[in-house]
């Protein structure tokens, strides 16, 4: 085996390995009733934050387009799981929670995966700043529609209307236009959350280290030279982008399915935009950052409370120096060279482990 | 001779069947590539004008010309960056009309960039496993479920990327960063990396570009090797002309896009006309 | 007569989109980057306005200089800080750090100013509004339709007329010629930056005077909107976002009144993705080959 594939192999490892521990230790805090409240509630949404951060970064870091309009796939995957839940249990009468909460998850998958192909079609095929912009729009558009979408039970079926509320009084309401997803049986549970991780997880590192996500990340580094090749630049890109939102819409039924009430405004551009805080932190093309970042930054909000004004600042501040420092050749050199100075000091001259050798 | 085999003919930079290339292959095939009249405009200006050439499965043909000839123009159509606004391009019989970049890799051309077009945050390994893309595939489920044909695919397309690297002895450098590879070793991975997709026809721009005398030696050995060893033709772009008098069998010259001369290289060196596109007329010269 | 009203409404509001899109796309032509943050300067230019007239108790007029002059320092502070660092760096980058600098400046204004939304003084600028037989026109959109025919007559000359002018629109074209040439670039994005400011300024006291209700996320989606409209008109084009503003205004305004008040922004986005699918350059935007 070569070195590159161990150290891949060991990094993937210590992933896993990581995410598992974490829901063992906190599974067993949570059973010997030791974990703290607030952090009780908070288990669900850092397994979906975790599974959108992860997701968002096949999108930037593997297929490197930016997409805005992450947050919206999560809502068409919190709306539509909602939505099938709320009708198993009305129309159906199906009691098992599990049963609903793995159809309905697989159901807000399956929604956003299919906005994300109609998406797709049209936005990938322009650059840059363009695709930036259309997938904010697509966001804002899919948000405004919710909105005036309204969904409900009566006469013992599923009925829905679009701009006026046209349902029966006596309807069970499960979207109520812009009041959203009201009235929902919370199910979702930190073992579904865990395990949506690592599927999340064995998907990206998967598909990242095959065929597939290699032609993904050419595209990425050089357009022109990858469809020279023959990788068909926009097939890949789609493949990324569509993953990436079948993925969220996923978490977004977990997310939707743990309150009782989702409303439109929960998804707007700002949380595409924590997403993106989360992905850039945790390191571009780096899974294992993404997961522990949307971690942290998910919990700390809710130790900081007080600061809560300041976080937001300190996230746009951390945003704009990481860019600054990764990307500035003169900053990078200099703390690159700051690193080399310092491991020289403490390894006392050991052999250099650079490949190559020959590296300017 | 059929009126087919003589336009051939016409259009040819060597006499036909050239001596100094594979004869058995060549005779009475299809050539690798034929253009036709082709042309391009950009904004009314002719970048490319009347462009005839053909060459035959084995050849090592060259394309000179002063700067902004329109040489790499010439590339850019075969290769379908560009769209001609004349003229057609057959690429092994097939017409290359209204595809893409990609359908005419597909039926067998790769090529090299001018500045080095590398997919520079994966490693030398990595790079020709793309090249190797359509050769060695797999679906994208077999690769996320890791099913018995992933890890047979892998490791094929392992065992074939590093044969392909130990073509320029590059091996030992399969898990280094492409854009931490000195200029020279980048030159030679796009080579590599473009051998991968198994052409019947390579083009390489400005190959020897930002070489060393003693590498330029090395590229020249280099190319006619893997001609020999693939069969395949080559066109390539090169200012040193050195690299194109000692291995091209075939030289076109293009001046303010248009053929000027053709021929061998040793008619090429006596043409007046391409001595003057180089150098200007006698009395400029001298002033 | 309704049909007119939203006509003169949605001109109204399209120029302030063309002023705003006119930003954008001098930024965008020049240093080749969408600044995310050119909304949230709109807003701070609003801010500004609205301290002079409501705390300090300045003139209108002076109250729009200094909001300009803060504005312009503002958006020239924010290019030498953090775009001037990544001149070289990938598109992404820079993207990022616009997006960043956009949600700096928010959370400022939130620390500075609160969340409550405040409402817009009064002034000669929204006060009268003009009788046309049974038309009628509120002068702050007759202020904003005639403050959008000066900054394109007056743009229009700078560019073509200044030496400053002609050295934006080379630096557009090709920044390595350009600089050859003689030419300072980092002088010129600056400029390109100080104009684009001053003008975001405006349009911040023309929106706020139109709309009265200042929030630290006013600019956000006007400036989203402008984009679209600069993108419309073709992306770099100074009569395209001109075109591209005063259209979107129109549409949106007329996709409120006939088709749906709270699927406006949707119209206006599903308008940007059409417009991008048939015609990628927008209407008045030339295409640019990639070099390979």
């Amino acid at each position: 085996m070569t070195k590159a594939k161990r150290n891949r192999l060991i990094y993937n490892m210590i992933t896993y390995g990581l995410v598992i521990a974490a829901f063992i230790i906190l599974q067993s805090m949570v059973d010997a009733k030791t974990i703290t409240r607030s952090l009780k509630g908070q288990l669900v949404p850092i397994c979906a934050w975790v599974v959108m951060a992860v997701s968002l970064n096949l999108v930037i870091g593997f297929s490197g387009e930016l997409s805005l309009g992450h947050a919206g796939f999560m809502s068409v995957g919190a709306y539509t799981g909602t939505i099938v839940s709320g009708w198993m249990l009305n129309v159906f009468d199906v009691q098992d929670t599990t049963l609903r909460l793995v159809v309905a998850i697989l159901a807000g998958g399956l929604m956003a995966g299919l906005a994300g192909t109609l998406i797709g079609i049209p936005v990938l095929r322009l650059r840059g700043d363009y695709l930036a912009i259309v997938t904010l729009a697509f966001g804002e558009i899919i948000r405004n529609l919710v909105n005036v979408l309204y969904v409900g039970i009566a006469d013992g079926r599923l009925q829905a209307s679009f701009l006026k509320k046209t349902l029966p009084s006596q309807a069970i309401m499960l979207v109520d236009g812009a009041k959203g997803a009201v009235k929902i049986k919370p199910i979702s549970n930190f073992t579904m959350g865990f395990i949506l991780v690592m599927i999340t997880l064995i998907v990206v590192i998967n598909l990242i280290n095959s065929r597939t996500g290699r032609a993904i990340q050419a595209t990425r580094d050089n357009r022109i030279a990858a469809e020279s090749m023959g990788v068909s630049v926009i097939r890949y890109k789609m493949t990324a982008f569509v993953t990436a939102s079948v993925l969220a819409g996923m978490a977004g039924a977990l997310y939707g399915l743990n309150a009782t009430t989702v409303v439109p405004t929960q998804f707007t551009f700002n949380q595409s935009i924590n997403v993106l805080v989360f992905v850039v932190l945790g390191g571009l093309g780096n899974i294992l950052g993404s997961v522990i970042s949307a971690a942290f930054l998910t919990v700390l909000p809710e130790l900081l409370r007080e600061f809560s004004d300041l976080r937001m600042l300190l996230y746009a501040i951390v945003l704009i120096l990481v860019m600054i420092f990764t990307n500035n050749p003169l900053i990078r050199d200099f703390i690159g060279r700051l690193f080399q100075s310092l491991r020289r000091r403490f390894s006392h001259g050991s052999q250099d482990e650079t490949t190559g050798g020959e590296t300017k | 001779m059929s009126q087919e085999e003589r336009r051939r003919a016409d259009t040819r930079m060597v006499p036909y069947p050239s001596h100094s290339i594979v004869p058995e292959r060549d005779v009475n095939s299809i050539p690798v590539l034929e253009t036709r009249h082709l042309g391009i405009e950009f904004g009314g200006l002719k970048a490319v004008e009347d462009f005839n050439l053909t060459i035959g499965r084995t050849e090592i043909a060259g394309l000179i010309g002063p700067n902004g000839a329109g040489k790499t123009t010439v590339f850019n159509l075969i290769t379908k960056v560009y769209e001609p606004t004349r003229g057609i391009v057959l690429i092994n019989g097939h017409d290359t009309k209204g595809l893409n970049i990609v359908q005419a890799s597909r039926l067998g051309i790769a090529r090299t960039f001018q500045n080095i077009r590398l997919f520079s945050q994966m490693t030398v390994e990595e790079n020709v496993r793309i090249g190797l893309h359509n050769q060695i595939r797999y679906d994208m489920f077999t690769g996320i479920l890791r099913l018995p044909r992933y890890w047979k695919q892998e490791r094929k397309q392992h065992q074939q990327a590093m044969e392909l690297l130990s073509l320029f002895g590059m091996q030992d450098m399969a898990d280094v960063r492409a854009d931490s590879l000195p200029y020279g070793a980048q030159r030679r991975l796009e080579i590599i990396r473009a051998m991968a997709t198994n052409p019947s026809l390579l083009l390489l721009d400005e190959p020897a570009a930002g070489m060393n005398p003693k590498e330029t030696e090395e590229l020249m050995e280099n190319i006619v090797r893997i001609r020999d060893q693939f069969q395949i033709a080559v066109l390539l772009i090169e200012h040193d002309m050195n690299l194109v008098m000692g291995i091209c069998e075939g030289i076109c010259v293009l001046s303010f896009g248009k053929i000027i001369a053709k021929g061998t290289p040793a008619d090429i060196q006596k043409n007046p006309v391409v001595i003057e596109a180089y150098l200007g007329r006698k009395k400029e010269a001298q002033a | 007569m309704i049909f007119l009203d939203n006509l003169i409404n949605g001109l109204s509001l399209g120029s302030i989109y063309a002023i705003i899109a006119l930003g954008y796309t001098m930024v965008y032509g020049i240093a080749k980057m969408l600044n995310f943050a050119h909304g949230d300067v709109i807003m701070v230019g609003g801010y500004m306005a609205f301290c002079g007239l409501q705390y300090w108790g300045v003139p209108t007029v002076l109250s729009l200089v200094i909001a300009m002059a803060v504005c312009t320092v503002l958006g020239v502070t924010i290019e030498g800080l953090a775009y001037r660092p990544l001149r070289q760096a990938p598109g992404l980058a820079v993207l990022i750090t616009a997006i960043g600098m956009s949600y700096l400046l928010q959370n400022l204004a939130l620390m500075i100013w609160g969340a409550n939304p405040k409402s817009f003084p009064t002034t000669f600028i929204n006060g009268s509004s003009i009788r046309l037989g049974s038309l009628n026109i509120s002068s702050a959109t007759v202020y904003t339709i005639l403050a959008n025919v000066i900054i394109m007559v007056l743009l229009t000359l700078f560019t073509s007329r200044t030496r400053m002018g002609k050295a934006m629109r080379c630096v557009s074209q090709d920044r390595g010629a350009a600089q050859l040439m003689g030419i300072n670039v980092n002088r010129t994005i600056t400029v390109t930056f100080a104009i684009g400011s001053a003008l975001a300024a405006i349009a911040g006291v023309l929106l706020c005077s139109s709309y009265p209700i200042l929030q630290p996320t006013t600019g956000s989606m006007p400036g989203i909107k402008a984009f679209t409209a600069a993108v419309f008109g073709g992306i770099g084009s100074i009569p395209g976002a001109m075109l591209g503003g005063v259209l979107l205004g129109v549409i949106e305004i007329f996709g409120k009144a006939y088709i749906s008040t709270e699927l406006g922004d949707a119209i206006v986005f599903a308008v940007l993705i059409v417009v991008l699918l048939v015609r990628p350059t927008g209407l008045l935007g030339k295409a640019v080959r990639e070099k390979v």
